[in-house]
């Protein structure tokens, strides 16, 4: 009996296993036909302000094609799938969309909420994630059909008010973390089973933070305050984490600013060891050593950061701004902790990317609708591209950084 | 927080959600405190607008008003500013959120850039809905 199961299985193997779920190709020609046959390592998305989105590659700095029909994308943020294929756009309306970036058409799309701020994406590739200020929440979904897996609601029974949730990032173990602008409170799910969540909640980690993000190849979750002069950070590798106030008092006696844009925290800006933040209303990139989470520079910039965000190979942090001075752009060279180069390249530079090797950048110029890119090691400008009122540029690589 | 301190001596300029009668009883106070508070003034009062003016100022509305509140003004961080959403708002009241900012929100003042007579125009636009976006 087991020698006829065992020879029956190895005939199924040899046959090509007809019972395994595997090995089901569809064939050559179609996939052709579905698929143009290149890589998306070097591929990316820029958004368009007007509901598109262009599809961009950074092997020769073209546009490849534009996706139409996206929605409000007045704000958006997108993440990708683990093999790069898929780009998943959050929209303001509160719709996700899955975009084919070799088709170049909209797979599945989702209207989920009223009001979107972004979303991620878990480890395993197979839940994303949208954060949501109206009705407030996070939901869950399947990564390849879209379908609605389950949600977290932040509805406050108190006061019957649910708060906004601001700075979603994926961690490791299957792990979201984010944060409640009206209640203060950073909290963990926990979605090794996406149908039920589990949540752990961080309560009074202090006033409105309105971004955070996942560090460290996971290891940091940092929420930025606007109530307060201080970050909140909570380090996953301790057994029991427990939120930490850094840098707190960093505005003590310095002259404050107005903040007419709310900086936007990601998780490139931690760079050999040091991490690069916005501090709010100065005029200043905060410098601390994650050892000991202590400030060591304080550097000086042009007006108040919006990204401060360190290139992949970690050597430079560019840093943009908001208005009135959301035409400059500075570079600050990690070892000497100095700027090295300021320019005021076109106007209202909303977003900045790097290539993942760190040796090109793509900034986008609303207002004069391109996209331009430059070489960072001689910061000339290498190409410009047409876009309509662009925003947000991401390229594919984001799809293996843990905390996006 | 310094901060705090500078945007508390401000005037208290609550509008939207506040309660009328507490921000009438305030915007006396505040149209007192202007003289000495606004350092800008490009149009004399009553003056029309300019076409390019008014251009400028749609723009601000959408692309950094609506950093916060949406570019469709739908709301976001910030509040909607939607017909809808101020049609039961005093005017004034809301003429001043935008010049003086709300204190212990992230309504940042934006006298720098705007006279009170542009902000008025800005208020008139919001309440009767912005046209269509061109560029």
């Amino acid at each position: 009996m087991k020698n006829t199961i065992l020879a029956g299985t190895l005939a199924a193997m040899l046959a090509g296993c007809s019972a395994c779920p595997v090995n089901d190709f569809p064939a050559k020609e179609a996939a052709i036909e579905s698929s143009p046959q290149r890589g998306t390592g070097d591929l990316g998305i820029v958004i368009e302000r007007t509901g598109s989105v262009l599809i961009v590659e950074n092997s020769g700095d073209t546009v490849l094609g534009r996706v139409e029909n996206m929605g409000d994308l007045s704000h958006a943020a997108a993440v990708f799938s683990r093999d790069q294929k898929y780009a998943y756009v959050f929209g303001r309306d509160g719709a996700v969309t899955k975009v084919d970036l070799l088709t170049q058409k909209i797979d599945k799309r989702v209207v989920q909420a009223g009001n979107s701020i972004g979303g991620a994406i878990s480890a395993d590739g197979r839940i994303v994630a949208a954060q949501n200020y109206a009705p407030g929440g996070v939901k869950f979904f399947d990564a390849d059909t879209l379908e609605l897996l389950s949600e977290v609601s932040t509805l406050d029974e108190k006061t019957g008010k649910a708060s906004k949730v601001v700075g979603l990032a994926d961690f490791p173990g299957n792990r979201f973390i984010f944060s409640l602008f009206e209640a203060g409170e950073i909290w963990e799910a926990d979605v090794s089973d996406p149908r039920k969540p589990i949540v752990t909640k961080h309560k009074q980690i202090g006033k409105q933070p309105y971004d955070g993000l996942g560090g460290g190849n996971g290891r940091y979750y940092i929420a930025g305050l606007f109530g307060e002069d201080g970050l909140a950070m909570l380090d996953l590798w301790k057994p029991t984490p427990k939120v930490q106030r850094i840098l707190g008092g960093y505005a003590h006696d310095q002259n404050t600013v107005p903040i007419y844009k709310m900086p936007h925290l990601r998780g490139w800006s931690i760079s050999d060891g040091k991490a690069f933040l916005p501090a709010i209303g100065l005029s200043q990139v905060l410098v601390a050593d994650v050892r000991n989470w202590q400030q060591t520079d304080r550097i000086s910039v042009a007006g108040q950061p919006v990204f401060v965000m360190a290139s992949p190979d970690a050597r430079q942090v560019w840093v943009n701004f908001a208005f009135p001075d959301n035409g400059k752009v500075q570079v600050i060279d990690v070892p000497s902790m100095k700027v090295v180069h300021s320019m005021e390249p076109c106007k209202g530079v909303l977003h900045f990317e790097f290539a993942p090797r760190s040796e090109e950048v793509w900034l986008s110029c609303r207002d004069d609708h391109k996209v331009q890119v430059y070489d960072t090691q001689t910061f000339r400008l290498k190409a410009e591209l047409k876009a309509d009122s662009p925003s947000g540029i991401f390229f594919t690589n984001r799809a293996a950084r843990i905390g996006m | 927080m310094a901060r705090w301190v500078q945007t508390l001596i401000l005037p208290l300029a609550l509008a939207a959600t506040a309660g009328i009668a507490l921000t009438q009883t305030v915007s006396a106070e505040s149209r007192a405190s202007q003289g000495q508070t606004q350092t800008t003034s490009h149009q004399p009062r009553n003056n029309p607008l300019s076409d390019a003016r008014q251009h400028e100022l749609i723009s601000l509305l959408r692309d950094d008003c609506g950093a916060c509140h949406g570019m469709t003004l739908q709301g976001g961080l910030g509040l909607p500013l939607t017909p809808e959403a101020l049609q039961d708002k005093d005017p004034q009241s809301l003429v001043l959120t935008i010049l003086d900012g709300r204190p212990g929100t992230p309504m940042s003042p934006w006298r720098r850039f705007l006279t009170e007579d542009e902000a008025r125009w800005m208020v008139q636009q919001l309440q009767r809905g912005l046209p269509t976006q061109t560029h």
